[in-house]
């Protein structure tokens, strides 16, 4: 996935003068083939976040789109003022890609682990917010960062992640995918949790529970009209993040249920990790196995809360994971 | 003792002349009129504002999205009042909107905001912020061609902030000698002196060894200022940096050099006294 979003890049930089490759300070090699053919565009500006997304501000001002790239925490916790202030608030064409979205960086700890970015880039007025599933995925949302005209924030995984988006879907920022018809259940996935979706979904089947998929790859502006048409006749929402319960892409999804339904909340289960930071290493998915977003640990906990209820139908109660 | 320090030079600067008198009467109107506002910060930059907007910067009131004109970014954007006078004076928008600072309906906040105010290229109050958008300009100028000239207006205390000193060396990486970081150094910041807040010395050393041509002054010295001003690029290859010793509340003795003028409130009758003996009536 990184690799497929670094060479669009270079591809999108071929087609138009106007992209820019601004690293801070990555692994060796980032964009080599792209810093050879336009290295004017190919900026590599040092471990200094908060200077560089001022300096991208400066350089969106005058007609350039920069894409920015770093780990996500850097992206985003190091320099949120000048995301705030000099991105949103000017409201400039930014992209910003980051790196480890969520638990990739697992083994290197919790100053690596990006794990309430969402939260904290949809916050912000202006800024859109991205989670590709796959490589794929990410080549179709690269495609449409060209001319989008605010800043965006686009959440990559570790790379090498299963691709299961399809081109006969599309893609569009902000319009989300219907990858499985709702049954008794809906799961709303942003990110890599499409992945554990499908495979849940499956072991649900097995279990006598049929259970849709919305891609709601975009968190940020949320497609709410899209759970809402996905949700009828649904007894139990479910919105699976690899992210801290609050702020995120449960929230965001109860939030637009409150705005537009106002009365009549379908019951809902947010699974996330807990809000807790993350002290053991390992890996990517033993972290998940860990905090039940595994596909077993997201089936079971389905399988639990629609025992709980009981129903096949929209209820007027919500419930929680832990 | 003879004193010749640009520093001494500032503190012994005594005369203004009418054009400075009148733009503080604008400044101070503007705080009489919204009960607030930064006095002690706008009143050290104006003269560096001044030689700015009078006799420095490629600029068209009537055209102030010509991509020609040089830039021009107040990131001590506290200092707002000084910078709100000298556009308005200028034609940018009418004198009048200074009545309004910081009002309901305002274009003119307690900090510039790009987009509301005419002339204003980048919205600025949070610190630290000004002199990183100026690289990314005076990069964006030398990778299109353009003649362009960026000058950063930067405060003293603002020049705690980290991100200052990324961006000087992102300046002196990229060679950037179409940029001018000034530095309002009023040597009194909110609390109290920046001697003790956080001390800056050796202050020219540091802009030198970041890789900067650096020039010091009397900021209130219109002369030298648009002697250092009018050489831009100084040496090719090389940002420029340009420490402007100031006073903080210059032009106002009973705000000079004094914290308690670094934001007012409603000025008293006594006050509003003082302001007129200094300044003229206003």
């Amino acid at each position: 996935m990184r690799n497929t979003a670094m060479n669009m890049v270079h591809k999108l930089a071929a087609r138009d003068e106007r992209v820019l490759y601004i690293g801070s300070d990555p692994g060796a090699g980032t964009l080599r083939a792209m810093s050879k053919e336009f290295p004017s565009r190919h900026l590599i500006e040092g471990i200094s976040e908060a200077h560089i997304i001022g300096m991208s501000a400066g350089l969106a001002m005058e007609g350039y789109v920069p894409y920015v790239n770093t780990i996500a925490t850097f992206l985003t916790r190091r320099c949120y003022e000048q995301v705030a202030v000099d991105l949103c608030l000017h409201n400039l064409p930014v992209r910003l890609i980051a790196n480890g979205g969520g638990l990739v960086y697992a083994p290197l700890g919790p100053t690596h682990q990006a794990i309430e970015d969402i939260a904290i880039m949809r916050a912000l007025p202006n800024m859109t917010v991205v989670c590709p599933a796959d490589a794929d995925e990410t080549t179709r949302l690269m495609e449409q960062t060209l001319d989008w005209p605010g800043p965006i924030y686009i959440r990559l995984a570790k790379g090498g992640d299963a691709i299961v988006s399809k081109a006969e879907h599309g893609f569009k920022i902000g319009k989300a995918i219907l990858m499985r018809a709702p049954g008794e259940v809906l799961m709303v996935t942003t990110g890599i949790m499409l992945q554990r979706a499908l495979a849940a979904a499956d072991l649900l089947a097995s279990q006598g529970i049929s259970a849709g998929i919305l891609h709601m790859h975009t968190v940020k502006p949320l497609d709410i009209e899209a759970v809402l048409a996905a949700i009828r006749g649904v007894g139990l929402l479910v919105s699976l993040e690899e992210h801290v319960p609050t702020g995120g892409l449960g929230s965001a999804i109860a939030e637009g249920l409150i705005d537009r339904l106002g009365h009549g909340l379908p019951a809902m289960l947010r699974l996330s990790l807990p809000d807790a930071f993350m002290h053991n290493y390992g890996s990517q998915d033993s972290l998940m196995k860990k905090h039940d977003l595994a596909p077993a640990g997201i089936a079971a906990s389905i399988q639990r809360a629609v025992a709980a209820s009981g129903v096949s139908t929209p209820q007027l109660h919500s419930t929680q994971a832990r | 003792m003879i004193q010749t320090s640009p520093h001494a030079e500032a503190a012994q600067t005594r005369t203004l002349d009418e054009r400075s008198l009148y733009l503080r009467r604008l400044v101070l109107g503007a705080v009489r009129s919204a009960g607030r506002g930064h006095v002690g910060p706008a009143l050290s930059l104006i003269e560096i504002v001044r030689v700015l907007y009078d006799d420095i910067l490629r600029i068209d009131p009537k055209n102030p999205g010509d991509p020609e004109r040089d830039r021009a970014i107040l990131s001590k954007g506290h200092g707002c009042l000084a910078l709100y006078a000298l556009l308005a004076d200028r034609g940018f928008f009418p004198l009048s909107e200074l009545d309004g600072f910081c009002g309901p309906n305002s274009i003119l906040g307690g900090h510039p905001e790009y987009g509301m105010v005419p002339g204003v290229e980048a919205s600025t109050g949070a610190l630290g912020h000004g002199l990183s958008i100026g690289v990314g300009l005076a990069l964006a100028a030398r990778m299109r061609g353009r003649a362009y000239r960026t000058f950063v207006l930067l405060g003293d205390g603002e020049i705690n902030e980290g991100s200052v000193w990324e961006a000087a060396m992102g300046a002196a990486k990229h060679g950037l000698d179409n940029l001018v970081a000034l530095i309002d150094y009023n040597k009194l910041q909110s609390y109290g002196p920046t001697d003790y807040v956080l001390p800056l010395e050796p202050l020219a050393d540091k802009w030198r060894s970041f890789g900067f041509v650096v020039e010091e002054l009397n900021g209130h010295d219109v002369g030298a200022l648009r002697g250092a001003l009018g050489k831009i690029p100084a040496t090719l290859g090389r940002p420029t940096a340009i420490i402007c010793h100031t006073v903080k509340g210059k032009g106002l003795p009973v705000a000079e050099s004094n914290a308690d003028w670094h934001h007012k409130n409603k000025l008293t009758e006594p006050e509003l006294d003082a302001i007129r003996v200094a300044v003229g009536d206003f």
